[in-house]
């Protein structure tokens, strides 16, 4: 196991150093809140001769994912950051990328999407993002931030895949929030990252090729969205191989769902990101009581990890799907949706219900955790039904 | 380089593609006809040309045949026509019109005769 540092950094200054450390060669960005940190480190740092990496100050998140998927298809790595708008400024080009399979790697700091304007998390931004192609990582802490961020890099240039990977963390509350983490050694990393040889280059004259060419009317664009469909599905295998792999070289757990007390768990609680904790937190509190409660937290949302949350919650008598993003006019949030679609299949039909909680940042307080919890209880126990998709914490 | 072989390109698989719809080889387009959306084709009168080479500059598409520093044709698999050949070529004052004019697609060609009957 190498050397590891503990230091005591926010979410940001660690996804920058786990890009430093990745050595891409190319980082197109533009700032925005709560994501600047991270690309004013990797400016610093490549401006400081930290980093060899080709540093393009571009005019918007639209022009930094057009650069990225130029970039790429010129054969580097290629590495940025976003959040909310900047994200949703991205749309056309984050499809070009995964459609291109182009490996990009971007950190996004989760943040609500305007209007009303708002600048502090929740998962409006990435969950948007959802069908465009990217294998889509979250993280709770500012430690899974620089884990994840690492690995993205293998999991996305690994030649089973191919695909340009999200690695996020919550807004502020993991962007901002100085946490304690280790941070592994420079050497360590480069050689877990590997070099990256790019098939298809356009820079190499050698063997000349075209990107971004034309399959309409009748030709074969169909079929590569069928390719693409093989990629993202043969990710999770990827996935689970680098993260035990990373798992071994830094003595960090990595699962694509990860569960607390699930083992013999009668209410759970199913939770993505920093909230994780919040929901722990309370279970932990509800077990000392005797109550059988658990948390199962996706760190992996694309490719969907359908199996691992039935074999997860096999046994479990009621469900709360907690969402921090709206699918508006939809039966629930985006979160749930995918959850009650993978019960489904289960030979026991698991009572399942949806909480909205926490959009643009809105506290996610304990007794709200509390409450989830107690309804679950009257659900389990048969003394009330499930409702339907609810708000948490709204007046 | 060996050519890229697309003959069979209308059976493939999806996995037989290359990954991301890349064409992995240089210049092919040569190889396709791509003049098919063509609605209006370049004439060039013969008689008429000065052989100032203009269209030869302009064509967007390289698709102005040239042999021995002589326009002599036009390549209409590549030709898209969009007519900046006809729109350059300068009058002739000895015939009062230019040489290139565009013709609907499908309807006969002007007359050799008409065309080169000076005004």
């Amino acid at each position: 196991m190498p050397e590891q540092k503990t230091v005591a950094a926010t979410g940001n200054t660690l996804v920058a150093e786990a890009i430093r450390q990745a050595k891409p060669d190319v980082i197109p960005a533009y700032p925005i809140t709560p994501q600047t940190t991270v690309v004013e480190e990797l400016s610093k740092m490549v401006a400081n001769g930290k980093m060899h990496a080709e540093y393009v100050n571009v005019e918007s998140e639209h022009s930094a994912m057009s650069a990225a998927v130029g970039a790429s298809a010129a054969g580097a790595r290629v590495a940025t950051a976003t959040s909310s708008q900047g994200l949703a400024l991205m749309w056309e080009e984050l499809h070009i990328a995964a459609g291109m399979r182009l490996p990009i790697v971007m950190f996004n700091a989760n943040r609500a999407l305007s209007a009303p304007i708002n600048i502090h998390c929740d998962h409006s931004d990435i969950m948007g993002a959802r069908d465009t192609g990217w294998v889509i990582l979250f993280a709770e802490t500012a430690q899974e931030a620089y884990d994840n961020t690492i690995m993205s890099f293998r999991i996305a240039e690994h030649p089973d895949v191919l695909l340009p990977v999200m690695t996020t963390a919550d807004g502020f509350i993991t962007t901002h929030a100085i946490d304690r983490a280790q941070v592994m050694d420079d050497e360590s990393v480069a050689k877990f990252v590997g070099e990256y040889v790019p098939s298809y280059a356009l820079l190499d004259f050698d063997n000349p090729v075209s990107h971004g060419n034309f399959a309409g009317l009748g030709g074969p664009y169909f079929e590569f969205k069928k390719q693409q469909r093989a990629a993202i599905d043969s990710s999770m295998p990827v996935i689970k191989q680098v993260g035990a792999e990373f798992s071994e070289l830094s003595g960090r757990p990595f699962d694509v769902v990860e569960g607390w007390g699930m083992e013999d768990a009668e209410i759970a609680i199913v939770v993505i990101g920093s909230t994780a904790g919040n929901a722990r937190h309370v279970a932990r509190a509800l077990r000392a009581k005797g109550v059988k409660a658990g948390v199962l937290k996706v760190r992996v949302f694309r490719p969907f990890p359908g199996e691992e949350l039935r074999a997860a919650l096999r046994g479990v008598k009621a469900v709360a799907v907690l969402d921090r993003s709206e699918s508006f006019g939809a039966e629930g949030g985006p979160l749930y949706l995918e959850v009650r679609n993978a019960l489904y299949d289960m030979e026991t039909r698991i009572p399942t219900v949806n909480y909205i909680y926490g959009l643009g940042g809105s506290d996610v307080r304990v007794e709200l955790m509390e409450r989830v919890y107690s309804d679950l209880t009257d659900i389990a126990s048969g003394a009330a039904q499930p409702s339907a998709m609810q708000y948490l914490g709204t007046r | 380089m060996t050519k890229w072989d697309v003959s069979n390109v209308n059976k493939w698989k999806s996995e037989e593609f290359p990954r991301g719809a890349v064409i992995p080889e240089a210049g092919n387009s040569n190889d396709y006809n791509v003049g098919g959306w063509r609605s209006e084709r370049p004439y060039r009168d013969d008689a008429v040309c000065t052989q100032c080479m203009l269209c030869w500059i302009f064509c967007p598409d390289t698709s102005v045949v040239v042999e021995d520093e002589k326009v002599v044709a036009f390549d209409y698999d590549h030709c898209k026509g969009c007519g900046i050949c006809a729109n350059e070529c300068p009058t002739n004052p000895k015939f009062g019109r230019k040489a290139i004019e565009m013709v609907p697609e499908g309807c006969e060609l002007p007359s050799a005769k008409a065309s080169t009957e000076v005004k």
